[in-house]
């Protein structure tokens, strides 16, 4: 139906699994309250979680997971040279995700400590942009189902989407949870991005930064506030490492 | 206002009658910081023991529930080419028990905002309309500087303010419905002992501040310290978290969010409560941001509680509970920031 006058769009959307744990895929499909219209919203030509059609005349191409190996990079190649938008779905797209862990470890140890005595072809992790370009990136592991409804709502207007730029920080403060860091325990709240309405902190997890920086994060003060706190420079690393989203400014 | 004074089995009579027919809020312990100390937040209650009215300071705010976080300000349904608009804000009558005399000042302060300006918010004026506040007296909090910015004592905004004399509390009275719902317990006149009492009482708490902050000629040492050296000092700290907004009894920006239904059969306008200390709160259409450093951006906050607020209702808009400064994770607080400034003015 018309919003406002305008008549969406209803581009043709593929949905492609890399390296990783399909999580993010699934959660295109949870929702269930509102899964009828979104996917009516949108026409799905390839996505293996949901429908067995197979065609590759998309317009959009959204892409789940990271690349681990080589035939992996022709595909997204090919995947690139069809698709008018290619999106980059969760962390593990984004940012290389929790996958990313291995690249600070000698391969060869990694994959004998993962399949054993039948090795397999696996390289380096890269996240998506870093082999093809990409028009838009959805952090968060998993990607919140909500946010990429609001996406697909301003892909169909034709509206200009902005992602939430503020740490975690403020969505807790919102859900009146009691400050982890205050409590003794790592969290990266003050400095990972919002938007996902906090989950981890109101778990009593702290955060983990799946959705990459905050715009403008001051990390310098963040180190310098939890090594005072008693935190070690190893823990800390391991915290910002996790899912990769912090690398290049460390 | 009038005085009264009511045994304290009385008062526990009171909040029983309230909870027969309202939603009562009042202070609770949600659990201990690792030192010890309780954490406090105002939460529903439904028995008088539920709360601990010795409490030093709630955690957030009780402001979020005159001014909550998020808000629904008005839903749209669309049909046929046509829409029509739902706006709710009426609420069912709420008591709120044991609120500090900072965060009463800071509703009258809120009262000045959005009741008495040329815009008055229908939503705010229904929740503060429609809800009964009983404030009660305290020593003063760890690090709280309420009495240098004139928020340690209470003369309007609530319903019932209560000083506690020992075995029995002073009650100052300060509407009609505060009245008609004292006397439903046993209150009597004070005697001259009480009010002397009473007295005593307000003159121990006086002595108690251990925080003193120097505010006198403040909006002029802020325009002089414009281009301080000790605001980067501090904003180099600033996380741009937006906690010290969230946790401040008298924060009141926001933004309006749109909420479209996946089938855009309806949609929503959200208001948000913001905080000016976050990375895109002056961006604007184009891409402009007027304060893209976090050292403007914290400047920003200490100039709208200290001057510009100031400018506009002669008096500061902090009350100085001193909650942003217990919930900054990088230690940034008022009376080292205003020091600190005060120290540059003098050189």
């Amino acid at each position: 139906m018309k919003y406002l006058g305008i008549e969406p769009a209803r581009p043709k959307v593929a949905v492609f699994d890399f390296t990783g744990c399909e999580g993010c895929e699934l959660q295109l499909a949870n929702k269930e309250e509102s899964l009828a219209a979104f996917l009516g919203s949108i026409e799905i030509v390839n996505f293996r979680e949901v429908t067995s059609t197979r065609r590759d005349d998309y317009d959009v191409a959204i892409i789940d997971g990271c690349i681990s190996r080589d035939d992996e990079v022709e595909r997204i190649k090919e995947i690139r040279s069809r698709a008018k938008i290619l999106v980059a779905m969760g962390s593990c797209a984004s940012f290389g995700g929790v996958n990313r862990m291995k690249n600070a470890y000698n391969l060869d140890d990694a994959n004998r400590e993962v399949y054993g005595d039948k090795p397999q072809a696996t390289g380096l992790t890269r996240s998506i942009k870093e082999v093809v370009d990409v028009d838009l990136e959805i952090p968060g592991c998993p990607v919140s189902k909500e946010e990429v409804e609001r996406i697909v709502q301003h892909l169909v207007l034709g509206v200009a989407f902005t992602f939430p730029v503020s740490p975690v920080c403020f969505d807790c403060k919102h859900r009146f949870i009691t400050c982890l860091f205050e409590h003794g325990k790592l969290c990266l709240g003050s400095i990972a991005r919002s938007g996902c309405n906090a989950p981890c902190p109101a778990g009593g997890l702290g955060c983990w930064g799946c959705r990459g920086p905050a715009e403008d994060c001051n990390l310098e003060q963040f180190i310098a506030i939890a090594r005072e706190r008693g935190f070690s420079q190893k823990e800390i690393d391991e915290r910002l490492g996790f899912f990769g989203g912090f690398e290049g400014l460390r | 206002m009038l005085f009264k004074v009511m045994a304290k089995s009385s008062f526990e009579e009171l909040v029983g009658l309230l909870l027969e027919s309202n939603e009562v809020i009042g202070p609770r312990m949600k659990t201990r910081h690792p030192d010890g100390k309780g954490v406090h937040q105002f939460l529903p209650i439904t028995a008088f023991a539920d709360m601990d009215l010795d409490y030093e300071k709630s955690e957030y705010s009780p402001k979020t529930y005159f001014l909550p976080f998020k808000e629904n300000l008005s839903t749209y349904r669309f049909q046929g080419g046509d829409w029509e608009q739902e706006i709710k804000y009426r609420i069912q009558p709420r008591a709120i028990v044991g609120m500090r005399a900072c965060d009463i000042n800071a509703l009258v302060k809120l009262d000045k905002v959005l009741l008495k300006g040329d815009f008055p918010s229908p939503y705010y004026l229904a929740r503060r309309k429609n809800t009964f506040i009983i404030g009660l007296d305290h020593d003063p909090c760890e690090n709280g500087f309420c009495a240098s910015v004139g928020s340690d004592i209470v003369s309007h905004g609530f319903d019932l303010f209560l000083t506690d004399l020992g075995d029995r509390y002073f009650v100052a009275i300060d509407s009609d419905r505060g009245y008609r719902v004292a006397a439903n317990v046993e209150i009597r006149d004070p005697t001259e002992a009480d009010n002397e009492a009473y007295v005593q009482t307000r003159n121990r708490i006086a002595k108690g501040f251990k925080v003193e902050v120097s505010i006198r000629n403040l909006p002029q040492i802020l325009d002089l310290e414009f281009q301080s050296p000790v605001w980067k000092k501090w904003g180099d700290k600033c996380l741009s978290c937006g906690s010290c907004s969230a946790v401040c009894p008298t924060c009141y920006c926001y933004g309006v969010e749109e909420k479209v239904a996946m089938d855009f059969s309806e949609s929503a306008k959200v208001k948000r409560l913001y905080s000016c200390n976050l990375y895109d709160f002056a961006m604007v259409a184009g891409g402009h941001n007027f304060r893209p450093s976090r050292e403007s951006r914290l400047k920003y906050r200490y100039y709208h509680q200290h001057r510009g607020f100031v400018e506009t209702y002669d008096e500061p808009k902090c009350v100085g509970c001193n909650r942003c400064g217990d919930v900054c994770l990088a230690g940034i607080n008022p009376p080292e920031v205003i020091t600190d400034l005060e120290k540059e003015a003098a050189r």
